[in-house]
């Protein structure tokens, strides 16, 4: 047994390829997520087309340019430019005043400001038109006060356990869940198959080691290993994200560590149903690692999707520990808040556990 | 003589598929046991069950002088196996290797030690000491694999193919360390494609269509069939196959 652990070992980090996925992936994963993918908008350029060029146009343009998401790229003399504008890429929304904005908006307290968004990527331009007419809104609530007459209702948003709307917040959770099924369930489930291709199974399965051992064996370093990712994953993003470290941190480590379990688990049943190290790969890819980033609610929220989807989702086990990391990173959230998930997970480790042994029975006979 | 081996009415069914048809047969301590036959005789199933790792239907088998139902766990500790595909680690070394079948099977540090120098001397091994086992020719990997197959030196040691891809005159080395072992009271069992080898072995038996047809020494084997070579005697038995893989 001690022996066993030890080949693993060797084995594992004399291997280029395994070392290189289980440690340079995250890291990259982490960063490209902080930084690069990051779903936030900053310095969006913006170009306007001002037929008023009066009082209450310019100071509007004044404040968006002022705010830290947009940058005022240019005027625009004729709306035949706008087309051409938007060709070139640069410039995502268009701001049209209409003529004689300030009189109408003081005198007929009605006035016509037409915000054109780039919707090539819809998610980005629903935002600028939602940051636009916020700041607009709030110039007409400034530009009134005192005034009862147009006094009206403003909603007053307020964005809980995560008041900057970072996407961070909602990647690191994501990257945590899908690096660990993918480094237990995947990297388990690839060396097993190994030794079953090479043919050191069957000089193993003929030698007094029991396969429970070679199993334990097997688990072992990758739980490891898993473990020493999630600590470095947890430190990145706490260290260089910004993550809010104040959950309960030995119930998130007792999580991640039932969650790991659950996806070695899931790494042997994938062994043992796969001779070759390419089918527990696919098998690995298609069966866990593509669900696990679109059903997860990781990237896609699973609200919008179709019934038969949000069913399957449902059983995958990434959602549930998804919300356990974020209930108890950003939430603070206790057992008793994610009881009925872990419950979840437990079940299906369990399950996962009985269908390996019934397999592996089922092979020997 | 002791019997090392003794198989009566193995059969082994997969589905209506009858691998192993009614097999009765012994095998002597420190006796070299030829077994042959086409691909697809049978032959594997037959290994694999005698090694524990597969079950039979039906019959008496007993390994080293256990049960193959009720003492599968004494007989791996008494048996060696090397099989036809490649047995050790590639990216291990030679002695890292030793070191992990040797602790599988239980041996002491100091055991494994001496054994370690044993097999670098013996298989002139000094020059690749540290480079991993990827890096051997295939001759010595096939040498330095029956070593280590045999390294908690077991009763029964089955070969699967052994010699399969390796050259005629590693094949003849190969056949001393065998001869080697079996002088020293180890039972080999061996299965091989190469008439020439078949040769070597005290006895043989030959497999077609899941049953033994013909089971002696290779001599009466041969005036038996009236023929000159193994290779005849095979050729004879396997054209009455009816099935093939």
């Amino acid at each position: 047994m001690k022996e066993f652990i030890i080949k693993e070992f060797k084995q594992i980090f004399r291997d280029y390829r395994t070392m290189t996925i289980l440690f340079g992936m995250p890291i990259a994963q982490v960063l490209l997520f902080g930084f690069a993918l990051t779903l936030d908008l900053e310095n969006v350029h913006f170009a306007v087309l001002d037929q008023a060029k009066d009082e209450h146009s310019r100071k509007i343009i004044e404040k968006i340019d002022a705010s830290e998401y947009f940058i005022l790229d240019h005027y625009l003399s004729s709306p035949d430019e706008i087309e051409g504008v938007f060709k070139e890429g640069i410039v995502k929304e268009v701001l049209i005043f209409e003529p004689n904005f300030s009189q109408k908006l003081t005198k007929e307290n009605s006035a016509q400001l037409q915000i054109i968004a780039d919707a090539s990527d819809p998610n980005v331009a629903n935002m600028l038109v939602n940051y636009t007419q916020a700041i607009v809104s709030n110039y007409q609530q400034n530009l009134f006060s005192g005034n009862p007459l147009s006094q009206m209702a403003t909603p007053e948003p307020m964005y809980k356990y995560n008041p900057a709307l970072k996407s961070v917040y909602m990647f690191v959770p994501g990257i945590i869940t899908v690096i660990l099924l993918l480094v237990s369930a995947m990297m388990t489930s690839i060396s097993i198959a190994r030794e079953k291709e090479l043919g050191t199974m069957e000089i193993l399965l003929v030698s007094p080691i029991k396969p429970i051992q070679i199993i334990v064996g097997k688990v072992i370093p990758y739980m490891l290993l898993s473990f020493i990712n999630f600590v470095v994953i947890l430190l990145l993003s706490f260290l260089i994200l910004d993550m809010p470290s104040s959950g309960n941190m030995p119930l998130l480590l007792a999580e991640t560590f039932l969650y790991i379990f659950m996806s070695l688990a899931l790494g042997i049943f994938i062994s043992t149903v796969s001779n070759s190290q390419q089918t527990a790969m696919l098998l690995s890819m298609f069966g866990l690692l593509l669900p696990t980033i679109l059903l997860s609610g990781f990237i896609f929220p699973i609200k919008n999707m179709p019934d038969i989807l949000i069913w399957i989702s449902h059983i995958m086990p990434s959602k549930w520990f998804i919300i356990i990391i974020k209930s108890i990173m950003l939430k603070g959230a206790g057992l008793m808040d994610v009881w009925f998930e872990t419950l979840i997970i437990l079940a299906l480790t369990l399950f996962f556990i009985g269908l390996s042994i019934k397999k592996f029975k089922i092979r020997l006979s | 003589m002791k019997t090392a081996v003794t198989v009566k009415n193995l059969v082994k069914k997969f589905g209506s598929f009858v691998a192993n048809d009614n097999l009765n047969f012994e095998v002597y301590q420190g006796e070299i046991f030829g077994f042959l036959g086409a691909n697809g005789a049978g032959k594997t199933t037959a290994i694999k069950i005698l090694c524990g790792l597969s079950k039979p239907t039906s019959g008496e088998i007993t390994v080293a002088g256990f049960d193959v139902y009720k003492q599968t766990e004494e007989i791996k500790k008494n048996i060696g196996y090397m099989s036809q595909k490649f047995s050790l680690y590639d990216d291990l070394t030679i002695q890292e290797n030793i070191r992990f079948y040797g602790g599988i099977y239980g041996l002491s540090n100091a055991a494994i030690k001496t054994k370690t120098n044993q097999y670098m001397e013996a298989l002139d091994l000094h020059e690749y000491a540290k480079s991993r086992v990827s890096d051997l020719p295939l001759g010595i990997k096939q040498k330095l694999a029956f070593s280590v197959a045999v390294m908690h030196e077991p009763k029964i040691v089955f070969l699967d193919e052994p010699t399969s891809g390796v050259d005629p005159i590693t094949r003849r080395q190969f056949w001393d360390m065998i001869n080697a072992e079996a002088e020293k009271g180890t039972t080999v069992f061996v299965t091989t494609h190469y008439m020439d080898e078949a040769e070597y072995c005290h006895r043989i038996s030959i497999m077609v269509d899941g049953r033994m047809d013909a089971l002696d020494s290779p001599l009466n084997l041969k005036q038996q069939f009236k023929v000159d070579s193994i290779e005849k005697v095979f050729i004879q038995l396997a054209r009455k196959a009816t099935r093939s893989e």
